[in-house]
């Protein structure tokens, strides 16, 4: 059964609640309209700064918004909403996938309003080349929509925003995200190179020509998603007692 | 009642226990409900009916012991809905109107009752369109009702279910619930108020400090606990024996009596009666009170026998 019902109430109240979808959208946006009008004409890293920072706010702001499905969780399950839906005979199949379709329907409006905002400074890609790094970006963030959903189910209300807010940060600066790797040899690039914040980084990058997503990606993607999603299950299915 | 471990016997519990840190809060409860019965689980707050429920609901492990619901495991009769339930906290999500929520919620349930006839049951049709988060009190608890009631289950687990709720919500909301009853369905409340067990019920069950202490029907229980206590200092010349304490029981009007050295607490249907009679047997008895049993002071007179944990308090 896929529970139509269901996935559509998710997916409303969640994009009712405009406040949060604002500051979601807002925060990737408001960066790059202000540092991408300022460095319009600048070239970074040999190519168009507008084109390189717009795949970098792509990467931050789309983390954010899977990660942030973490909040949401967390508010529920402090107001009780949580332990209501536990006796009624919703499957955690089902319960996990609204979570992580509402994260990346906020992810995609992301991307879309970062790339209207990319043409409006004059980024001109292949529809090839878009469409390249929105299915990357799509299956680099799955690891992000799960940590998410652990983390809502761990954490209180009153820290998920700092501990998502803390971690994005952590991910996005060791990734490369900020235009600056903090290591490109040696054992701590190994580590780094394991993040999936890097291949979300380097998925960015196949819109600037000359990167590719080699098999490594996949494989480092596939590996925390093999982890955490038995974890997520795992705090899910023992998260019952009141908060 | 005997209890019995046949499949589909309804809702079994046997040797139930639940402790958080060093209180008690369910002590080896067994408890055998028939499908089809109303019980209400009558308690003063920290009795135990709140976990005892959430261990029926599956949301609490137990300790030890075992739940059966229709002869399923909770997770089993949870995840073929066939429990629906008001848990005593729990807000409503927001963003979503009346109607929009209770849809939702029917919508993971196997057999829905139709989202209009719940709501009209709830008394929620004025309120339909209005969004959760804009609800007094009584109306939040009435949709709580309608997301229960459209759930359609086989067994309702109601968690003081009238709290919050004014006199006219009262009234429908348990013309509603003997409506459901009536069909067959199995009605579990807990409450802590005795007109409400007695009017409702066909059984009441009473717990306190984590144990089942009566069970019966509510007429029975209602006049174990509906008295007044009487206190007494009656001087002894040795140690009280089991004859001192079944003298005192004995004296008309009576249901309960307790000796502790020299301090007597009976337990009375009518005092007065009982008074007269306690004056002419001991008239040595002095510091004499009468107080109306409120139902805490009932439940410590029905089992102050067991005084190893007087301070316990459960959350």
């Amino acid at each position: 059964m896929t529970y139509p019902v269901y996935l559509r109430y998710e997916v409303l109240r969640n994009f009712r609640n405009w406040r949060f979808l604002f500051l979601t959208l807002a925060f990737p946006l408001v960066l790059y309209l202000l540092i991408g009008s300022v460095n319009r004409h600048v070239q970074f890293e040999h190519v168009a700064f507008p084109v390189y920072f717009m795949t970098a706010m792509a990467t931050l702001g789309t983390m954010a918004a899977v990660i942030s499905g973490c909040a949401i969780i967390s508010t529920e399950r402090a107001t009780g909403w949580t332990r209501q839906m536990r006796i009624t005979p919703l499957p955690a199949r089902t319960y996990f996938r609204a979570k992580v379709v509402v994260g990346y329907l906020r992810a995609l409006l992301t991307l879309v309003l970062l790339a209207l905002a990319g043409t409006a400074f004059g980024v001109r890609l292949p529809a090839q080349g878009w469409l390249t790094v929105l299915g990357l970006f799509l299956v680099g963030l799955i690891p992000f929509a799960v940590l998410g959903i652990l983390l809502g189910h761990l954490i209180g209300a009153d820290a998920a925003a700092l501990a998502t807010g803390g971690i994005v940060t952590l991910f996005a600066l060791l990734g490369g995200v900020y235009g600056f790797q903090v290591a490109t040899s040696g054992p701590v690039f190994q580590i780094i190179k394991a993040l999936p914040s890097y291949w979300l980084v380097q998925a960015g990058k196949t819109a600037l020509g000359g990167h590719d997503w080699p098999a490594e990606g996949w494989i480092v993607i596939a590996a925390w998603t093999v982890v955490l999603v038995p974890l997520a299950v795992r705090v899910y299915r023992r998260d019952t007692s009141r908060v | 009642m005997a209890t019995t471990n046949a499949a589909g016997a309804g809702i079994v519990l046997s040797r139930l226990s639940k402790s958080y840190g060093n209180v008690h809060a369910v002590r080896s409860v067994d408890l055998a409900i028939a499908p089809g019965e109303t019980v209400a689980i009558l308690g003063p707050n920290g009795a135990g009916k709140t976990t005892t429920i959430e261990m029926v609901l599956g949301l609490t492990r137990p300790d030890s012991g075992t739940v059966t619901l229709f002869g399923k495991s909770p997770a089993q009769a949870v995840a073929a809905g066939a429990v629906g339930g008001m848990l005593q906290t729990g807000a409503l999500v927001e963003y979503l109107s009346v109607r929009e929520l209770v849809t939702m919620v029917a919508s993971v349930y196997p057999r829905p009752l139709p989202v209009e006839q719940a709501m009209r049951l709830a008394g929620l049709t004025e309120f339909a369109e209005r969004r959760t988060n804009k609800l007094s009190g009584g109306q939040t608890q009435r949709v709580r009702f309608a997301i229960a009631l459209v759930s359609n289950p086989d067994l309702f687990m109601l968690d003081e279910p009238t709290a919050a709720v004014d006199v006219e919500g009262r009234r429908e909301f348990w013309a509603s619930i003997r409506a459901v009853a009536a069909e067959g369905k199995t009605v579990i409340f807990a409450t802590h108020y005795l007109e409400e067990a007695d009017a409702y019920a066909d059984r009441i069950v009473l717990m306190a400090r984590g144990r089942i202490v009566a069970d019966g029907p509510a007429t029975e229980i209602k006049a174990k606990v509906s008295g007044r206590i009487l206190r007494a200092t009656i001087p002894v010349a040795g140690p009280p024996g089991p004859a001192d304490t079944a003298a005192l029981a004995a004296l008309p009007g009576v249901t309960n009596a307790e000796r502790h050295g020299e301090a007597v607490i009976l337990t009375c249907g009518d005092s007065d009666l009982t008074l007269r009679a306690l004056l002419s047997r001991f008239p040595a008895a002095r510091d004499i009170e009468v107080a109306g049993a409120g139902i805490e002071e009932a439940f410590m007179a029905l089992t102050a026998d067991d005084n190893d944990d007087e301070l316990e308090k459960v959350r």
